[in-house]
């Protein structure tokens, strides 16, 4: 019984996290700050969601679990892969005023070996 | 679960998603479009879960499982294709 | 062959993870799968034997599982503070930071730590240097953005990589 309140906490929690993301996306001002919005507050809801369910439905954790772990390991990854994308097609990032710094851009053109 | 809490969840997760595909919709650049794109994997990852409670239902959350694996590879090939390394 | 047990070990625990069933023709059909894969791809699967599952390794697995959860908790707090406020208080830049681990497997868990820990967003690694999206810089100096973004993931990633 517990366990099944605990369970609707995490979920209530979890999903007005994902609701923040979804806010956080459009309100930032350019690619980068909205994949930061985007990945943390989505990567945290849907691990709330989740593993809520997983504990409401107490037959059901392993199975969550194992999508929890994935969506833990995989949406950091995509979103770097995303990030290192946009740089390279050209998209500069929003910096507040002139004297911003973006030391990446120096080694832009760089080919380096993989 | 009761009846409502449920419903309230649901409704919560479809404002997000219909709030990332606004950001989907309008996105000035390509990245943006791939961006919303994976946010809404995840949301609709967590959706299929809480539906799969909804209606008493194991299956939802293998697919659920299968979805998020096949949204992790679609946005990864889209961002390398947009580095040019495809 | 430590390195041949780790691998299938591994796979074995993530066919129970899958399937979530401990019927004898699943565990056969998992079993005789994990040997096939492991025998075929040990070598390039990982760089890690049998002495990975050392009680003071797991310790510091655990360790570092706890310390992310924390961080992904309060990089949470700080967005949703930073998106909900009306006048959006980001100063982002681009930063490069200079790691001290070697192994390969460790940088990837310390990027991964620091794309989900609050404000920060790595976007490549070239060598030891990681450059890193910051939403809100306070400081260029080196000593500092070590200390601030990576350093509590750094000893404990050294613990168990090295």
């Amino acid at each position: 019984m517990i366990l099944t309140y605990i369970g609707i906490f995490l979920v209530s929690v979890g999903v007005l996290f994902l609701f923040l993301g979804a806010l956080g996306i459009v309100r930032m001002p350019d690619v980068y700050t909205r994949l930061q919005a985007g990945t943390k507050a989505t990567t945290l809801g849907a691990l709330g969601t989740i593993i809520g369910v997983g504990l409401i439905q107490p037959e059901w954790f392993w199975k969550t679990l194992i999508i929890a772990i994935f969506i833990a390991i995989s949406n950091p990854i995509s979103s770097h892969a995303l990030a290192r994308g946009s740089y390279k097609s050209g998209i500069k990032p929003f910096l507040k005023d002139d004297d911003g710094i973006d030391t990446y851009a120096d080694v832009e053109d760089e080919e380096v070996d993989r | 679960m009761t009846f409502t809490f449920d419903i309230i969840i649901l409704s919560v997760i479809v404002l997000a998603s219909i709030l990332v595909a606004v950001r989907g919709i309008k996105g000035p650049t390509a990245s943006d479009r791939i961006l919303a794109l994976d946010s809404l994997t995840t949301i609709t990852t967590a959706g299929l879960v809480v539906l799969g409670l909804y209606f008493e239902r194991y299956i939802y959350i293998d697919v659920a499982l299968i979805y998020a694996v096949l949204g992790f590879v679609g946005v990864l090939t889209l961002g390398r294709y947009m580095e040019g390394g495809l | 062959m430590s390195r041949f047990l780790f691998t299938f070990l591994i796979l074995f625990v993530a066919w129970l993870g899958f399937t979530t069933s401990l019927h004898p023709q699943e565990l056969i059909t998992g079993a005789v799968v994990s040997l096939i894969i492991a025998f075929v791809a040990f070598k390039t699967f990982t760089d890690f034997g049998l002495s990975f599952f050392h009680p003071q390794k797991i310790f510091n697995i655990i360790k570092f599982i706890a310390v992310f959860l924390v961080a992904l908790i309060k990089s949470n707090f700080d967005v949703a503070r930073r998106v909900v406020l009306p006048s959006l208080p980001i100063n982002p830049g681009i930063v490069t930071y200079k790691t001290e681990l070697k192994s390969d497997t460790a940088k990837v868990f310390l990027a991964n730590a620091i794309t989900l820990t609050p404000g920060t967003l790595s976007i490549d690694v070239i060598g030891d240097e990681l450059f890193i999206h910051w939403i809100d810089v306070i400081s260029t100096d080196p000593e500092v953005i070590f200390n601030e973004i990576g350093a509590d993931f750094e000893k404990i990633l050294k613990e168990i990589f090295e």
